[in-house]
């Protein structure tokens, strides 16, 4: 859009990348006169915030000076050797694919900075945390800039550790527990998926992803290609989550603090379907090929049954934790992902990263929505908030009649705008037209319809209809998750509940509106995707 | 007749000369210092240590070969080539530091560990340790592996009045000597097959052994291997390793870890790939189950330590180096079925360096805590960020180094190597057995981990961090920092030429 000269966009990407980590170790030093602050945890805090905005100041113009004419090229490349004995380059790019999610995870991780400076983490010092939020956000860049498999697997690991510590120092109940369900299935997940990258980096000669795409699984022989899209597809899809490795998830979410679910749900998980797209598709098609149809299975499955679980949650009397549902409604959009990746057409895998971008966009907004709820009220049990009100209700009144009126926590009444920005976030996660989960979803179905020749259609038909039978669960537990904490009546003396602040509403209007524009305005995004897409899926990237 | 008069290159086997001369010297010295002046002795050791590490340097530029056959000069005992040189190296510098740490340790032992014994047999073992790489003969590989073992029982058992570390020396020393007696019955079956000691000769002749011998020459090669996988401490024979670590002094069970294994796999790595090539067959499978078995019963004896138990610290670290001992044998094992043995060889010899580096520095950690904590437990270590962030920022960084996980970069780069030599040579269930490994292996480095920044029980003690502890300590997480970011450094003997 602006012309920016290629070594400013080289610096930008690799900025991008050191930039967090640098103020990772500033925020552990003690700060320097003049930026004392107030007090030396607000002095670190608004590091933070300035990090994290330089960052994504960074990532915004990185994308006005990307040339949107040929999103099928890499861009702002950097290409140095590191380790010659192990064939290791940092190699550096960007395309069209990677860099929505370059920007969302620049986006996301500043909003979750700026939440955290004005709503600073229940725990230890917030040094710490601002530390590891930046190696997060380092290493979750890392992930989608760097071009080789060795780098991608070291990007990979990096998150664990501080995403380890997040949960496990700033969480709420059962944090160790969940803390280390994480760390091991990723990790179990992830060494295997660093055998397969071996393999696949030893018998093609290159650990070089552009290199492995342009050759597109010409130089590996089919066996080959099928163990080693066994072995990266299980790490790639303990982290996407699949079901039925998906068992850690829910968990981590339910115990991590807002911003370590946000920068899960939104960012994390995403670097699984990444993968999935970066590395197999591309370069070991045909191992790929004979998987599809098991990926796509366990996909549909994993939509069903995260609906399930979700309405199982939110019945009542489940005593379902809010946060946990979302959780588990992760796993179905996840679903859609994976269903529109396993189609191995241009649709599908278009529909398959429109989809990881609104999902974290929405899912980010659901889970910072949730924490202010659980701010508010001090509990996310969809029980405890409606019977609170409830129970306000028939002390003061002394007439409800439970069963006839719907229980719920009257949030309209009592918060409206949160209600209202709740009940907008719910609807935009089911999927309806004009926001931004609605295209993503649509077009993975679509492609399903049509999978790419050597798959079986018939098989895929049948996964298209259950998919869109989980469209319509997905959007049934979401409408009781609004009427439950939406609406009801309001009590009368029920203790009054703060609306949005104006810091909250300063972290969340990108989301909404970026929801909106996305769900409006599709192409904008799939006219970045599609060609690099196009390309990938026929052999490589210029 | 010609002249049986040799001519010795001085200068390629100054590194374990220098050492033993200074081991000597330490022990004259020791005659003749008064008690007040004992802690002298230390520093002689540390700079004689440091100058036999520089002795290193001249002879980077050539491989250098001495006591050759005076009829083929081209059959030598004595060789310092790059695969000599890296082990010496990791075997001066991880004495080095192990004698920055004996500092404080004797300091803090007052007086109940002898000083003038205790640097001599030191010394003296390093000696052994640093000849034992560029030994090429069956019967120098022995001596060394001997010289290198010898003084170490008796450090082990030094400390006076002390039960379990008698005990301790006592055990190590029986299943040691049984280890050494049955290599030498081996060395023996092999001398018998094919007439030669010298390593390259054997390689040659054992190919074409007569028929009648074959038995004797398979069953020579097995015996071989069974003393020196001891001395890696591999599985079934690492049973003495834990009780050892904790009846030693804390420095000596540093010094076993990390130059005691060296010690082992130098002699693996010479009898397999150098002197018995061809008989790939029989020691590759044998190594690979060795390698699987030894991680697996190393890392699942270290994830069953209970961090409340007295000197958990310590067994910790025994039964983990045993984990590691594993992950060293791996590349060995591959080395058989790959083309090039020498790539696979240099994933270990990579794997070493990093090793040696960042658990002498977990050790120097340990012995920093052990001051005030003699009990040394795991459970001690929390809160250890409250009383000294740098030494447990740095900690955590050995730790993370050890599990192979970022920040500790220069570990995982060292795990991907001996992945990708599993991989490489096809041994996919190894590499399996390995990730799973790694994973068990994570538990419990994490967990201690964890551990070091949870808010302390009571009043946080402050630790004074002695001189050459700190020493010990910036040489270690320099060496572990530069590597996270120039693996390269290390890595690259997988790519070079080693013998």
């Amino acid at each position: 859009m602006i012309d920016i000269s290629e070594s400013v966009m080289q610096f930008l990407l690799a900025f991008l990348l050191v930039g967090p980590l640098l103020g990772a170790a500033a925020a552990l030093l003690p700060a320097p006169p003049g930026l004392r602050g107030r007090s030396p945890d607000q002095a670190v805090l608004r590091h933070g915030v300035t990090v994290t905005g330089a960052v994504l100041v960074a990532a915004i113009v990185l994308a006005l000076g990307f040339d949107h004419d040929q999103p099928s090229k890499m861009q702002a490349t950097t290409d140095i050797s590191w380790i010659p004995a192990l064939d290791v380059r940092i190699h550096l790019g960007t395309d069209g694919i990677s860099l929505p999610l370059l920007v969302l995870t620049a986006l996301l991780t500043f909003l979750s900075a700026l939440h955290t400076y004005f709503k600073p983490p229940a725990g230890p010092s917030p040094k710490a945390f601002v530390a590891l939020l930046l190696v997060l956000e380092s290493g979750t860049l890392a992930a989608f800039a760097v071009l080789d498999l060795i780098l991608f697997f070291l990007a990979f690991e990096m998150v664990l550790i501080p995403m380890y510590f997040l949960i496990a120092r700033w969480g709420g109940e059962g944090r160790a527990e969940a803390a280390w369900k994480f760390v091991l299935y990723t990790l179990l997940g992830s060494v295997v998926m660093l055998l397969g990258l071996l393999l696949i980096g030893i018998k093609a000669g290159t650990f070089d992803m552009v290199a492995l795409a342009t050759d597109n699984g010409r130089s590996l022989t089919v066996s080959v290609q099928i163990i080693a899209v066994l072995a990266i597809g299980i790490g790639l899809a303990v982290k996407t989550p699949m079901w039925p490795l998906h068992s850690w998830l829910p968990d981590a979410h339910t115990a991590a603090p807002t911003v370590g679910s946000v920068l899960l749900a939104g960012v994390l998980l995403k670097m699984g379907t990444y993968g999935f797209v970066r590395i197999l598709l591309p370069a070991a098609p045909d191992g790929f090929r004979t998987f599809a149809p098991y990926l796509a299975a366990f996909a549909v499955v994993g939509i069903i049954y995260g609906s399930l679980a979700c309405l199982a949650l939110a019945k009542e009397g489940a005593k379902g934790d809010l946060k946990r549902l979302i959780a588990y409604s992760s796993v179905g959009h996840m679903g859609f992902v994976l269903l529109g990746i396993a189609t191995m057409t241009p649709t599908g895998v278009n529909g398959a990263l429109f989809a990881n971008i609104a999902h974290g966009l929405i899912t980010g907004l659901l889970f910072f929505l949730v924490g202010a709820l659980k701010d508010r009220t001090g509990t996310v049990d969809l029980d405890a908030l409606s019977r609170l009100s409830s129970g306000l209700r028939s002390a003061t009144s002394g007439s409800a009649v439970p069963g006839r009126l719907p229980a719920g926590a009257a949030l309209y009444g009592r918060a409206p705008r949160l209600g209202g920005l709740l009940a907008f976030a719910a609807v935009a996660s089911l999927g309806l037209p004009g926001l931004a989960g609605f295209w993503g979803e649509m077009l993975a179905l679509f492609g399903a319809f049509d999978p790419a020749a050597g798959l079986s259609r018939p098989a895929f038909l049948v996964f298209m209809s259950i998919g869109a039978f989980g469209t319509l669960l997905t959007a049934a537990y979401l409408l009781v998750v609004v009427r439950r904490v939406c609406m009801g009546a309001p009590p009368e003396q029920a203790p009054a509940l703060t609306d949005v602040r104006g810091h909250e509403f300063a972290a969340w209007t990108p989301l909404v509106v970026l929801t909106v524009v996305t769900g409006l305005w599709p192409g904008a995004l799939i006219g970045l995707t599609d060609p690099a897409v196009q390309q990938l899926l026929t052999g490589g990237t210029r | 007749m010609s002249s049986l008069v040799q001519s010795v290159d001085w200068l390629a086997i100054a590194p374990p000369v220098v050492a033993a001369l200074v081991g000597l010297a330490v022990l004259v010295a020791d005659l003749f210092l008064g008690e007040a002046r004992k802690p002298l002795l230390g520093w002689l050791a540390v700079s004689g240590l440091a100058a036999a590490t520089l002795m290193l340097l001249p002879l980077l530029d050539a491989d250098r070969s001495t006591f050759c056959l005076v009829g083929d000069p081209g059959v030598c005992s004595y060789t310092a080539d790059r695969f000599t040189l890296v082990i010496q190296f990791l075997v001066l510098g991880g004495a080095l530091l192990t004698a920055l740490l004996s500092v404080t340790v004797l300091k803090d032992a007052d007086k109940r560990i002898p000083e003038g014994e205790y640097w001599f047999l030191l010394l003296s073992s390093v000696a052994g340790a640093a000849l034992l790489p560029a030994s090429r003969d069956l019967a120098t590989l022995v001596v060394a592996l001997e010289v290198a073992s010898l003084p170490a029982f008796a450090l082990v058992g030094l400390r006076h009045g002390d039960r379990k570390s008698s005990e301790a020396a006592l055990k190590f020393f029986l299943s040691s000597v049984t280890a050494t007696a049955v290599s030498l019955l081996g060395i023996s079956f092999v001398y018998a097959a094919t007439g030669t000691l010298h390593l390259t000769l054997v390689a040659e002749r054992v190919q074409t052994v007569d028929g009648q011998l074959h038995t004797l020459a398979q069953t020579g090669v097995v015996l071989t291997l069974v003393g020196f996988a001891f001395k890696t401490a591999a599985v079934p024979f690492h049973f003495w390793v834990p009780d050892t670590y904790v009846g030693a002094p804390l420095s000596i069970a540093a010094y076993l870890s990390v130059i005691g294994k060296a010690v082992g796999f130098t002699g693996l790595i010479l009898v397999t790939v150098v002197a018995l090539p061809s008989y790939a067959e029989v020691w590759g499978p044998a190594l690979a189950a060795l390698a699987a078995l030894t991680m697996t019963v190393g890392n699942v004896g270290a994830l069953a330590q209970q961090a409340t138990r007295a000197y958990s610290a310590v067994r910790l670290l025994a039964w983990s180096s045993v984990g590691q001992a594993g992950y060293l044998l791996v590349p060995i094992a591959a080395a058989a079925y790959s083309g090039d043995a020498e790539k696979s060889i240099g994933s270990t010899l990579a794997y070493a360096l990093m090793y040696g580096a960042v658990n002498l520095g977990a050790f120097a950690v340990a012995a920093l805590v052990g001051r005030t904590k003699t009990l040394n437990r795991v459970s001690d270590y929390r809160g250890l960020y409250a009383s000294g962030p740098l030494t447990a920022l740095l900690m955590a960084f050995f730790l993370l180094c050890l599990a192979g996980l970022p920040p500790g970069i220069i570990g995982l780069f060292a795990k991907v190597t001996v992945f990708s030599a599993a991989v490489d040579a096809g041994l996919g269930w190894l590499a399996v057995v390995m990730a799973v490994n790694v994973v068990i292996a994570l538990v419990y480095y994490l967990r201690w981990t964890a551990l070091l920044f949870r808010t302390p029980d009571g009043e946080p003690a402050v630790h004074r961090v002695p001189v050459p502890l700190t020493g010990a300590l910036v040489l270690t997480g320099v060496l572990g920092i530069a590597l996270s970011g120039a693996p390269q450094l290390i890595l690259r003997l997988t790519g070079t030429g080693l013998f």
